[in-house]
């Protein structure tokens, strides 16, 4: 890959539960291609997808933007959704705000942001109440 | 990390008496553990494996969550067919789909007494 930036930009519509996923997707298809190992594809594409699910479930969808270098893959997906007001509960397992009907989808049990932050190097979280949510995931490609 | 014995995507079908509706060319994957589950977050969180995933949830997301998960082989029980959206976009991910007449318990059971007893995590 050399020195280059590979970055990718999508749009992630928030009234459509069923096709979301389709930007994590994408990626996973990029990262294979660049011939990045298997684990490390799965840990980027499973927190992407989370985070994903995350800003159409709570916030109406967003936007997703991804760079990746020889280095490290980045995603950061933006809302404008309402925020997370305490970013501690929100990190227990367990803990969600989820709507019934996310739930009977399979999702919304409280494990989004742990799954994250179980599969990133690093999870940065910023959020302001009213306004909206950025999630930065990092994923290094060196040990 | 313990492994079930490996058995083959047709031993499963017949096991489970299953009718296949997505990646009919699998039939020969190997299968060494599986995971039942309605809840896809944790079939992310606790998977390690690329295991076979049951499960009586039927949408998109299932599909979804095994793409991302690396998951191969996908069955509904209780006999849900999942619709053509779904059975298409698994097919475009090289997902072969399932469906059994069979309950949670009594599919995940079938397949451990028939030595799948790998549990992918």
């Amino acid at each position: 890959m050399g020195d280059n930036v590979i970055k990718l930009d999508y749009v992630i519509p928030g009234d459509d539960f069923s096709v979301a996923g389709e930007a994590s997707s994408n990626v996973k298809k990029v990262l294979n291609q660049l011939g990045i190992p298997p684990f490390i594809v799965k840990k980027a594409t499973i927190s992407m997808y989370e985070a994903e699910i995350n800003s159409v479930i709570h916030a109406g969808g967003g936007n997703a933007h991804v760079e990746i270098d020889n280095e490290k893959i980045v995603v950061e997906i933006t809302d404008q959704g309402p925020g997370i007001p305490d970013i501690e509960l929100a990190m227990q397992e367990g803990y969600s705000t989820a709507p019934d009907e996310i739930r009977e989808l399979g999702f919304g049990a409280g494990m989004g942001l742990p799954n994250i932050k179980r599969y990133s190097d690093e999870l940065e979280i910023n959020t302001e109440v009213g306004k909206g949510t950025t999630v930065r995931i990092t994923i290094r490609l060196k040990a | 990390m313990y492994r079930g014995a490996a058995m083959k995507l047709r031993d499963v079908v017949s096991i489970l008496d299953a009718e296949i509706l997505a990646g009919s060319e699998n039939l020969d994957l190997e299968i060494t553990s599986a995971c039942g589950s309605d809840l896809m977050s944790d079939v992310m969180a606790y998977v390690k494996e690329n295991v076979l995933l049951l499960t009586g949830l039927v949408n998109p997301q299932v599909i979804r969550t095994a793409e991302m998960m690396d998951i191969k082989v996908v069955v509904f029980v209780r006999g849900k067919v999942p619709g053509k959206n779904i059975v298409d976009l698994a097919a475009e991910k090289g997902i072969s789909v399932l469906t059994t007449r069979e309950p949670m318990f009594v599919a995940c059971g079938k397949l451990y007494s028939a030595g799948l007893t790998g549990r992918g995590a």
